[in-house]
């Protein structure tokens, strides 16, 4: 139906992006530690060994986790299976809050501490008006 | 097909059609924008700053739309030798580049007071900003060569290099671990989106859409106009 020259072009093309495809995918996976923003706490856990390295740890933060004190915050960073404890001091963002997703930015002392020098929030994909929040937390 | 892509038929539509796109769109902005910032409610958790989202995600959505035409049509250009495809690419990509300028500025307005930094590099946010650079090598490939032979190669290769990005910003909050939320509009899946917020965010949808085809009608007719006084070999 069509001429050799336009089959020519197709398989051109077609070729050029399985080749394209295929060098983007090994790239991103040979960078797969550098494209993920952050670790969860269990990847912590399971890490060989402990670099000083700047890390960033994200999960839940624990529900009833958030210790106040005068310059300090200290609360748990959970993905339900792991626990890290972080350490931070500073101004949090508003959307900081208990059983919600964050994101810090640090050093780890050890397994189980985390001195954070950032905190971000995590917004997670619900969108609801509050009155809807409030029916299904009767529920 | 192709025979409907004549110049002298298109030209009467693209000299025609503008004001009424205008007025529809207008009107469709009028009414999403009323919706966006005073009809529709606040969200529970980051309360105002959710209006953002009303010009956030159909800026991305149409920048990511008009990437995929501009790339179909140029390789289907390519290989059936249809000059113009590329013609209809070049006129449709201004307003894929400042949507998806759009989107990168809204979303680090949102990204401040609700996760608390201007600019992350986690992956969703980064291949965005890879787009934009693909839009600009794009546009600056249709300005740079004078040869028309090789102005359609060199775009359809940036195309090409550049649709491999548009699955990445998609499933980029699926595969990996980003600052940036998963999508809350699924099509296979529930979305998590109050349907009191999915209205406007269709409406903004819709008034962005016509938006840019109405900038596409009018950088096409300009592109016929041009090609009328060089006449239909010279293209």
């Amino acid at each position: 139906m069509y001429g050799r020259k336009v089959k020519l072009r197709f398989i051109f093309i077609l070729l050029i992006f399985l080749v394209l495809t295929l060098s983007v995918f090994l790239v991103l996976k040979s960078l797969e530690e550098n494209v993920i923003y952050f670790k969860s706490p269990s990847d912590v856990k399971t890490v060989p060994e402990l670099d000083s390295k700047k890390i960033r740890i994200g999960g839940m933060v624990k529900k009833d986790s958030i210790e106040i004190s005068n310059n300090s915050v200290n609360f748990i960073i959970t993905d339900f299976k792991n626990e890290i404890n972080v350490i931070y001091s500073g101004a949090v963002p508003n959307l900081f809050s208990e059983g919600k997703g964050v994101v810090a930015e640090g050093f780890l002392k050890d397994r189980n501490f985390f001195q954070a020098s950032k905190i971000l929030a995590k917004h997670d994909e619900n969108y609801m008006p509050p009155e809807v929040k409030e029916a299904l937390k009767e529920k | 097909m192709f025979k409907l892509l004549e110049p002298n038929k298109i030209f009467l539509i693209t000299s025609r059609a503008p004001k009424f796109v205008i007025a529809l769109f207008i009107v469709v902005l009028s009414i999403g924008l009323l919706e966006a910032l005073i009809l529709s409610p606040e969200d529970y958790k980051q309360s105002h700053s959710v209006r953002i989202m009303y010009v956030h995600v159909p800026a991305a959505w149409i920048s990511l739309g008009i990437f995929s035409s501009i790339t179909l049509l140029s390789i289907s250009g390519y290989i059936f030798k249809n000059k113009h495809f590329f013609l209809i690419s070049k006129s449709l990509a201004p307003s894929g580049l400042v949507f998806c300028i759009v989107a990168l500025v809204t979303g680090s307005i949102w990204g401040k007071p609700t996760w608390g930094t201007w600019w992350a590099w986690d992956a969703r946010i980064t291949s965005m900003l890879i787009l934009a650079i693909f839009y600009l090598l794009y546009l600056i490939a249709w300005r740079i060569y004078r040869n028309k032979e090789q102005v359609i190669k060199i775009t359809t290769l940036i195309t090409i290099f550049g649709i491999i990005n548009i699955p990445i910003i998609k499933y980029s909050v699926d595969w990996w671990n980003t600052l940036h939320q998963p999508a809350s509009i699924n099509i296979m899946s529930k979305s998590t989106i109050h349907s009191s917020m999915l209205l406007p965010l269709i409406l903004m949808s819709a008034a962005f859409a016509l938006f840019s085809l109405l900038i596409f009608l009018m950088k096409y007719n300009t592109e016929l106009i041009k090609l009328k006084n060089k006449g239909l070999e010279r293209l």
